[in-house]
């Protein structure tokens, strides 16, 4: 698949109301993308959703696949979690040190933590999420080399962490020095992209709840990451799942890692603050 | 009317397993399937219990649950359960043997459908007879179309 | 190692029926799918999976790339007698996983 140019400003590209479609994307799908421009052809508004009306994607599943999170002798998401535990308690590095040394158990320690991030990084004077966290303990105190990004290793290790703050409600701490990625984060969030040049504010803050192609759009809350995505047969992180959408838009996705997806993610969980982490949940 | 319908179907889709490509199993292949494991025996509608979802989220896994209404006894018991897919590029889903200290045929799994079709199980019981039941499911596809890495 | 996770109960009395749930850890390759190169990836999946109760087979099953990845079987068995249960699935690659429970029957 060749990579996309991504689209920026408002103008939306059409000749009598045809977009073309990029190689492999079926009829209906552009069909729906195309009556859905027509509709909307002004600068995205970005109406918030109410907090009573937040909906986490559990609620917009079938009943078969919130059992599958549900039930923990069914929810693949398990054997990240046993691989977690086990690195957590795994020595490693030049210091020779697991995670447990310094945390302890981290059915205490890590309560409350993954529901707080992504959190101020004073070395790099950023937001930095619970990956890049890891890896800073990881390269500054176990002197062990970085964990790729989407690898086995540090999605169990994220799984195994978010894991402990399921159920707890996500905090959105206010911090002064967070303010402007967090703006940059909601602003990205408005943004019209892509050939599609769609804003993601159109679909998940205006059209939550309706049809996309079979598929029903949820509100879009990453209330349950790293999750078990049924689409991927795999655990996956927030990142991977903002860069799919991206792709959807056809716009070129940012790499793992950048500081926009940071700031996309800090401005997610922001939006969904109060909600309750789901870690690891399924999705379809 | 059953057989009828079926007839018809079957009549109507030899005609299109031409024009398709190999990506989906010809209707010839589902029967060669069921045949392997059926044999000649008349296969009937009953005793077997397919739940699956009519409506399902995404096509990689879907619940599915089998069930035959049998006393499991030593001498009137199923000896297994075959599931197929008559739209998947196999036709076989899964095969299940029951040994004797199985007390209910009962299965529960989660499938992959490639498209919307008929998923149909067949249990083979003990007196050598087969039963059948078989479910419609549509499928959706996820809206937004990701890379596959 | 890949993993598995079974559930079913430690204790049971003699005759009762006790449901089991299996879950192993396997992408189950179908070996249709195609790399953006458009290169096929192989068929990698599990072929098989046997239950046995004290060394009896209880429940056997083969599986097609038709399952969905990380399988999961769910099925029960008569609590008989006190002992060991074994899972094992087997597959291509040389995959092969063996887990065990104990149950004590009263």
């Amino acid at each position: 698949m060749e990579r996309r140019q991504r689209l920026f400003g408002d103008a939306v590209g059409h000749d009598h109301g045809h977009v073309s479609p990029g190689p492999g994307a079926p009829a209906r799908r552009v069909r729906a993308a195309v009556c859905f421009l027509l509709a909307v052809a002004q600068p995205a508004a970005g109406a918030e959703i109410p907090a009573e009306e937040r909906r986490s994607g559990y609620e917009f599943m079938s009943r078969a696949t919130r059992s599958m999170q549900d039930d923990e002798a069914t929810n693949p998401g398990v054997f990240w979690l046993l691989d977690g535990e086990a690195l957590w308690k795994r020595k490693t590095g030049a210091a020779g040190r697991a995670c447990a040394d310094c945390h302890g158990d981290a059915r205490s320690s890590m309560k409350g933590v993954a529901a707080r991030y992504p959190a101020w990084d004073e070395t790099r004077r950023r937001p930095f999420n619970l990956g890049e966290r890891i890896n800073a303990c990881r390269t500054g105190r176990q002197k062990a080399p970085p964990l790729e990004h989407e690898s086995r290793d540090l999605l169990a290790l994220e799984a195994y962490v978010a894991h402990q703050s399921r159920g707890m409600p996500i905090i959105a701490a206010p911090d002064r020095r967070m303010e402007p990625f967090l703006n940059a984060g909601r602003a990205a969030f408005m943004r019209r992209q892509g050939q599609l040049n769609l804003a993601c504010t159109q679909c998940h803050d205006e059209r939550w709840g309706r049809k996309l192609g079979g598929s029903t759009i949820p509100q879009a809350h990453p209330t349950g990451y790293p999750l078990y995505r049924l689409e991927w047969q795999s655990l996956g992180s927030l990142q991977r799942r903002l860069r799919n959408c991206m792709i959807g838009i056809r716009a070129e996705p940012y790499p793992y890692g950048a500081p926009e997806l940071v700031e996309l993610e800090l401005y997610l969980m922001w939006r969904a603050r109060g909600m309750r982490l789901e870690t690891p949940a399924v999705r379809p | 009317m059953k057989s009828r319908r079926d007839f018809l179907l079957a009549a109507g889709s030899i005609v299109f397993a031409s024009v398709a490509a190999g990506a989906r199993a010809t209707p010839a292949a589902m029967h060669e399937a069921v045949r392997k494991v059926a044999g000649d025996a008349e296969i009937r509608r009953g005793l077997v219990k397919l739940q699956i979802a009519p409506l399902i989220d995404n096509g990689n896994a879907v619940p599915l649950t089998v069930t035959v209404d049998s006393p499991m006894t030593p001498d009137n018991r199923v000896r297994a359960i075959h599931v197929f897919a008559e739209k998947n590029p196999l036709p076989n889903v899964l095969s299940v043997y029951f040994g004797a200290r199985a007390a209910r045929a009962r299965v529960v799994t989660r499938i992959r459908l490639a498209d919307s079709q008929t998923v149909t199980a067949i249990a083979e019981l003990s007196d050598g007879s087969f039963w059948s039941d078989a479910g419609d499911v549509v499928v959706t596809l996820s809206a937004c179309l990701e890379d596959i890495v | 190692m890949a993993r598995a996770v079974i559930r079913l109960p430690s204790t049971a009395r003699r005759g009762e029926i006790i449901e089991i749930t299996t879950l192993v850890q396997h992408p189950m390759e179908t070996g249709f799918r195609r790399t953006q190169l458009g290169e096929a990836i192989p068929r990698n999946i599990v072929r098989s999976f046997v239950c046995a109760y004290n060394g009896e087979e209880v429940f056997r099953a083969t599986l097609h790339p038709a399952i969905a990845a990380n399988p999961l079987l769910t099925f029960s068995t008569v609590a008989t007698e006190s002992g060991t249960i074994t899972f094992t699935w087997s597959g291509d690659n040389g995959f092969s996983v063996t887990q065990s429970a104990t149950i004590t029957v009263t």
